[in-house]
């Protein structure tokens, strides 16, 4: 198990899970939530990188990935990268016009309530309480689920393997760096800024901040602040989030909910159907009983 | 190429063999070209398994990144969704005491049980750790609608193997093991029931999560609904064509009352779902995307009008019911119309939004192909060494 959750931590998961299924369902959704309090989160400032891609092999150093290095230089902007299981994150030139060129940096946006982690039978995915969602190889069964769960369609599957394949997405270095008290690998590369490490709470204040007092260069809006519910990674800009490949349509709701609100119901139908099926086979069987053979004669 | 001319070669044989056989007018040499057709088939997927195990799927399947879930699943929803049969007929014979349709209750405990087979046959090679499946069983995710998936197919498995048992313990001659599954038998039968409805629906729950992924004309919170009602009303169709065929190949007397009086529980079954399906869409007022694409448009017209509304319509006449060849000419359609509300939902009302091309490698359609034929061949052989059918007086099974 990984060090970032403890057992106690995955009881107590557990339990207020047991204990939220009881209650009703405005409260249960509240419950959903593994982190609590102010979740680590790193403020993404677009008009700021310069795709210098530093992030791209600092990741690759902090998280002793082997994916290959050669094209990320700046030199190789015009080739565009895909996240894989072993490249958990990239910077692409976005945009169509000169003008509204932009390098955007994507990774795992570590929703505060993930869909992938909702669905993974195992737990293979879970959250920690400080915010990072993490992926633990040991558990995972390879279903794949969480790739199509996934709103932002991050993590990634090692498709040439074929019997000890892994999931590959960004752990924002939780266990490498953050529980050591150091920040993601990635934003201690950025040199310009672009990438700043910090409080949730503290990013969407500064996040604000730069938006009121410069709002004829930013578009008015955080990316991730209320997107499925808000994600720990934050996104500002001055080229509207559409023209940059962002999915500008998600809901603000969580994903998870969906799928609680059904499984929730799980118990209490098979409970129902249980005595029902039960009172009904029993009330049956007291008639008397056909001798086999004679039905079908009847019915004929 | 080569690969999907052989499989369409294989695949034509069989269907013809299938046809001439129906007709009863078995070819001269039929057998032995049927089972090289399908001994050659199953020597190409056990290299495509070899590729599969040592290379990765990446090498045999066109999923990607991009599009995680390929053909297998939606196959594998509907073998979920064909073996509903299982269950409806076990609630009917011991729930209900309908004792009449107890002569195939055997049988179509035992199409469910290898029908399920397949899913697991096929989960073993979809999952990319296939020796980890037993994990959801030990590592809970309570959250997690495939967790629950896991279970509920995992007992189900235990109680159609159960239900299914005083078949082998009568061929092995143990009375004493008959008896006692008869003892324990009504628990057995709700609690399959029960896991069955749960799971059955489940199938369609796990889609909820992508409310932004799925084409509207599919994606409803209704999704758990429509999938249980398809998999009894595609159970009750399974079952008919089943008898029909099992009475055919293997010489059995067909009581086609029964059988008339299952084609008309499965169109009032198939009519409900079309119209809640209807009902789902208009409340949704989600009509205008019919256009948008039109080929999605289109599919779900032939899925809901030509597998549900037009089989529903037909297995309700009289003229139908009076002809059990015509009720399994209409049961073939709410087959098709579920198989490929289960396609759909897993795959076609995807591709706009990922805009992916995935197609299917002819390596996984060879995959699940061969699973199929393995799972008609262990059927064929069951009936002729078990007493899958009852001689003459129908015993409790």
């Amino acid at each position: 198990m990984a060090p970032g959750v403890s057992r106690r931590s995955f009881l107590k998961g557990a339990v207020g899970a047991a204990a939220a299924a009881a209650l009703p369902k405005t409260f249960a959704h509240a419950e959903g939530r593994v982190s609590k309090g102010d979740v680590f989160s790193v403020l993404v400032d677009l008009s700021r990188c310069i795709g210098c891609r530093s992030c791209m092999r600092a990741c690759q150093r902090a998280n002793d990935l082997n994916a290959p290095q050669e094209w990320m230089d700046i030199d190789h902007l015009d080739r565009r990268l895909d996240l894989t299981y072993n490249q958990w994150t990239v910077v692409n030139r976005e945009g169509i016009e000169p003008s509204i060129l932009r390098h955007v940096k994507r990774q795992c946006m570590h929703c505060l309530e993930p869909a992938c982690v909702s669905v993974c039978p195992v737990a293979a995915l879970a959250q920690t309480e400080q915010g990072p969602v993490i992926y633990r190889e040991s558990r995972c069964i390879g279903c794949r689920y969480c790739m199509v769960a996934c709103p932002f369609e991050v993590p990634r599957f090692e498709w040439n393997n074929g019997l000890t394949p892994v999931i590959g997405k960004c752990q924002f270095c939780a266990q490498e760096r953050l529980f050591k008290g150091l920040p993601p690998g990635c934003s201690e590369a950025c040199p310009t800024g672009a990438l700043k490490f910090g409080k949730r709470s503290d990013l969407l204040f500064e996040a604000k901040t730069r938006l009121g007092s410069h709002p004829e260069k930013y578009v008015d809006h955080i990316f991730g602040e209320e997107e499925i519910g808000g994600t720990s990674w934050l996104y500002i800009s001055d080229v509207p989030f559409e023209k940059l490949g962002f999915k500008t349509n998600l809901p603000k709701r969580p994903l998870p909910s969906l799928t609680w609100d059904v499984v929730s119901w799980i118990p209490g139908i098979a409970a129902v159907l249980a005595s029902l099926f039960g009172v009904l086979a029993y009330s049956f069987s007291r008639k008397p009983h056909v001798p086999p053979g004679g039905a079908k004669k009847e019915d004929a | 190429m080569i690969g999907w001319s052989f499989l369409a070669a294989v695949l034509g044989i069989l269907c013809w063999l299938a046809v001439a056989y129906g007709l009863g007018r078995p070819p001269r040499h039929g057998r032995l070209l049927g089972w090289s057709a399908v001994g050659s088939l199953w020597a190409v997927t056990a290299v495509v398994l070899a590729i599969r195990f040592f290379l990765g799927m990446g090498a045999m399947s066109h999923m990607s990144d991009r599009f995680p879930w390929g053909v297998w699943i939606g196959l594998l929803q509907s073998g979920v969704a064909l073996s509903g049969g299982g269950f409806v007929m076990a609630a009917t014979v011991h729930i209900f005491h309908l004792k009449r349709f107890e002569p195939i209750l055997r049988p179509v405990v035992l199409l469910a049980f290898l029908g399920y087979t397949f899913v697991a046959l096929t989960l073993f090679i979809e999952v990319g750790r296939p020796w980890a499946l037993w994990h959801p069983l030990a590592m809970w995710q309570h959250h997690s609608i495939m967790f629950e998936v896991a279970w509920c197919v995992t007992l189900y498995f235990t109680v159609l193997a159960t239900e299914f048992s005083p078949v082998i313990f009568e061929r092995l001659g143990l009375p004493k093991a008959v008896s006692f599954i008869h003892a324990v038998a009504i628990p057995v039968v709700i609690a399959g029931v029960i896991l069955s409805t749960l799971h059955q629906s489940s199938m369609g729950s796990m889609f909820l999560i992508v409310p932004q992924k799925m084409h509207p004309l599919w994606y409803s919170t209704l999704l758990p609904v429509f999938f249980f009602m398809s998999s009894v009303g595609v159970g009750l169709c399974v079952t008919v064509i089943a008898s029909f065929y099992s009475a055919r190949v293997f010489g059995k007397t067909l009581d086609r009352w029964m059988l008339a009086d299952l084609a008309r529980a499965a169109s009032v079954l198939l009519f409900l779902y079309a119209a809640v399906r209807v009902v789902d869409v208009t409340a949704r007022g989600v009509w205008g995307r019919l256009g948008d694409p039109a080929w999605l448009g289109a599919l779900f017209l032939l899925e809901v009008v030509g597998g549900a509304l037009l089989p529903a319509v037909f297995l309700s006449r009289r003229s139908t019911l009076e002809r059990p060849r015509r009720m399994v000419w209409w049961g073939l359609p709410a087959i098709g119309g579920v198989v490929l509300n289960r396609l759909s939902v897993s795959w076609f009302a995807m591709v706009p939004y990922t805009g992916s091309g995935y197609v299917p490698h002819w390596m996984e359609v060879a995959v699940s192909f061969t699973l199929f034929t393995v799972v008609v061949t262990v059927f064929g052989l069951a009936v002729r060494y078990l007493p899958v059918f009852p001689k003459e007086s129908s015993v409790v099974s």
